[in-house]
């Protein structure tokens, strides 16, 4: 399964250069490398995410982007021209701050107008092209207020409408969408993608928030120490990590490890000390070291009193491991499950309540089954 | 008695201890001297008439109420040494407000945009001066000004002039005086207005496509109006009625109210006439006061 994914990544045509490409940059703070010989090609038309813990330099590639920040080594080209050295107001980017950075002392119209007046755009055509912002972001009526007169949604908006005013070939959104509660967080969420499909436009967003990135963005690049640790589709990096970080970091997971056996028709097993001997799909790359890392995710691990009930035609290759329930946490959709197994190592398993009656329920001390599949596990070499 | 009680009743004597405060040092002492400018000067003690004397019965107060007549506000109206003095006050208070807005400035804005561990360094070096009585510092400038002072000492040894300059006794020397006293009363306000502002508005100015230099009119400078505001105020009011520093630093040829008022009060023992210029005073800086009391009322709410 994993495997397959690569095919459903977007295929990129080889004559299309990409509109943005970052080449290996560096940028130091004294001695700390908050980005790390960096490069990322971000085609036109993407909606495009960095990921990452906080601190992991994703904000200060975007505001190298975006010209806050200067380089000191490596290349940024903005459709074959490198505006690493440019300064912020001579670039064709505009973006949309943290916190909005909306201007007090100016209307929700003039915040909107401001980067028009600066581009010297004449008054009627300010005029109309305001008035088509203030309507994409739905403040019609709210021209005159200040921003303090706001809410935190309105704010949201003005600062989206005033970023995009002036039609930037990229878009730069940093944690837009962090100040907002929770499900107004959400529907921005797909507002902002309609958004961007609609406009055609490029948009990169940093977030620290894995389910926002997921749910925005066609790629997303995960960082850690000012390096990309994978570029993929959310699809692609959720069920096919290429590292134990990537993949400890995008959800939850359950990590076993052990040490390589055999290898046969497509086939590996495992041996660990957790959950003896495991049967795992060979992955797409080479294994080479001899020290595995096995990676499941809860939910592709299932529970039964018996084990799975009808068997498949390789039933010998499902992995099927004993233990008790020692945690049960109804979160609604799913229910969470820790199974201790017999070997004392914790598994996590996750559910769908796809019925209201809770006939397939576990509860804490009863003994399960927890099974997988070889395809739904990842191998990883550490 | 209620729990409610116990809590508003000291509330409400909190509400009221700064009204008694201007009751008791503002207002029944601007009672007495509005009275003394309504009276007329005498050789007596107090030297001047009518006295009020409550002993003496309602009949006797009110003859002195009679007595009592606009005289002295006619007399400033007229006499041009008054006239002249106010217009100076309020030139060489706007003048040196201006200089003191020019130099403060730009001094605050250095001071934001510092380091925030040498914010704190600089800010002690603006306000340490006020460690040393004010009478002595300005002696201090009397001593460097003076016919063969440090400043003429050191012109002379540079060879910039061939014989001492007179500093001391003039308008320079004066306005050196004012801005030099004054420049912390600009520069705090504006620092505190400057240093707030979020540093990510000057980043969205530059992102939309504005120089450094429009930033700043578009942005920096209108946020911080408040704090020039405050500044100028807090630096105008005072100038206006001030009286050690022109007396020690500047000639004698033309006057500021505020020594003009010193000479009546003491050397012609004129209370009445100096009671009515003060009065005068009061009533042309209650403007400024007044805009100055709504701007930090509206700083209060926004802040809320």
């Amino acid at each position: 399964m994993a495997e397959d994914l690569a095919n459903t990544e977007p295929q990129q045509d080889a004559a299309d250069i990409p509109l943005l490409r970052i080449d290996a940059v560096v940028k130091k703070f004294g001695t700390f490398r908050a980005v790390d010989r960096l490069s990322l090609d971000i085609r036109a038309g993407e909606f495009f995410a960095l990921l990452g813990p906080s601190g992991c330099g994703k904000t200060t590639l975007l505001r190298m982007l975006a010209g806050f920040e200067t380089p000191d080594q490596g290349r940024i080209l903005l459709g074959g021209e490198d505006i690493a050295q440019m300064l912020p107001h001579q670039r064709p980017v505009n973006m949309m701050f943290q916190n909005y950075a909306l201007f007090p002392h100016l209307s929700v119209r003039d915040n909107i107008a401001f980067g028009l007046k600066r581009a010297g755009m004449p008054s009627p055509q300010i005029d109309t092209r305001v008035a088509e912002m203030v309507a994409l972001v739905k403040l019609e009526g709210l021209e005159k207020r200040r921003p303090d007169q706001l809410s935190g949604g309105q704010k949201q908006r003005v600062a989206l409408a005033r970023s995009l005013a002036r039609r930037p070939r990229v878009l730069l959104l940093d944690e837009p969408l962090a100040a907002l509660d929770k499900k107004l967080r959400e529907s921005t969420q797909f507002e902002l993608m309609e958004l961007q499909r609609r406009l055609g436009m490029t948009f990169v967003i940093v977030t620290h928030d894995q389910e926002e990135a997921m749910t925005v963005a066609d790629r997303i690049g995960v960082m850690d120490s000012g390096r990309l640790e994978q570029v993929a589709t959310p699809r692609e990096l959720y069920e096919a990590p290429v590292s134990r970080w990537v993949a400890e970091f995008v959800g939850d997971v359950n990590i076993i490890e052990g040490q390589l056996e055999t290898r046969e028709a497509g086939r590996l097993t495992v041996s660990t000390r957790d959950a003896g001997t495991i049967a795992v799909a060979e992955p797409r790359h080479a294994v080479t070291k001899a020290t595995l890392c096995v990676a499941i995710r809860p939910e592709k691990v299932k529970l039964s009193r018996r084990g799975p009930v009808s068997d498949p035609p390789h039933s010998h290759a499902i992995n099927r491991l004993e233990g008790v329930v020692t945690d049960v946490s109804y979160l609604g959709g799913v229910t969470s499950y820790k199974v201790k197994l017999d070997s004392g190592a914790v598994l996590r398993s996750s559910m769908a309540n796809t019925a209201r009656i809770d006939i397939d329920a576990y509860s804490a001390g009863q003994r399960v089954v927890a099974w997988f599949t070889p395809d739904d596990c990842v191998v990883l070499e550490q | 008695m209620s729990a409610r009680n116990i809590f508003t009743r000291p509330a409400r004597l909190a509400a009221i201890a700064p009204w008694l405060w201007m009751l008791l040092f503002f207002l029944v002492p601007f009672g007495f001297v509005l009275k003394i400018s309504l009276s007329q000067t005498a050789i007596a003690q107090p030297p001047y008439v009518p006295v009020f004397d409550l002993t003496q019965g309602a009949a006797a107060v009110k003859a002195a109420l009679a007595a009592l007549s606009l005289d002295n506000f006619k007399l400033l109206v007229s006499d041009d040494l008054y006239v002249l003095s106010y217009l100076r006050s309020l030139v060489v208070a706007a003048v040196s407000t201006s200089i003191l807005l020019l130099i403060g400035y730009p001094v605050a804005y250095g001071m934001a945009r510092l380091p925030q561990r040498w914010q704190g360094v600089a800010m002690m070096l603006v306000i340490v001066p006020f460690w040393t009585s004010f009478l002595i510092r300005i002696y201090a400038w009397i001593n460097i000004l003076q016919h063969d002072g440090l400043l003429n000492k050191i012109l002379l040894a540079l060879h910039l002039v061939s014989a001492p300059v007179v500093w001391l006794s003039t308008d320079s020397a004066m306005y050196l005086g004012i801005v030099y006293s004054y420049l912390p009363f600009m520069i705090l306000p504006l620092y505190a207005t400057l240093a707030k502002m979020e540093p990510a508005l000057l980043e969205a100015a530059s992102d939309l496509g504005s120089s450094p230099r429009q930033a700043f009119w578009l942005v920096t400078f209108p946020l911080s109006l408040p704090g020039v505001a405050a500044g100028v105020l807090l630096c105008f009011i005072p100038i206006v009625g001030e009286f050690v520093i022109p007396d020690l630093l500047a000639g004698s040829d033309s006057l500021m109210i505020g020594q003009t008022l010193w000479l009546e009060f003491f050397t012609n023992k004129d209370w009445p006439v100096a009671s009515a210029a003060a009065v005068v005073l009061l009533l042309l800086l209650v403007v400024p006061l007044i805009l100055y009391d709504r701007l930090q009322r509206r700083q209060l709410e926004q802040a809320r």
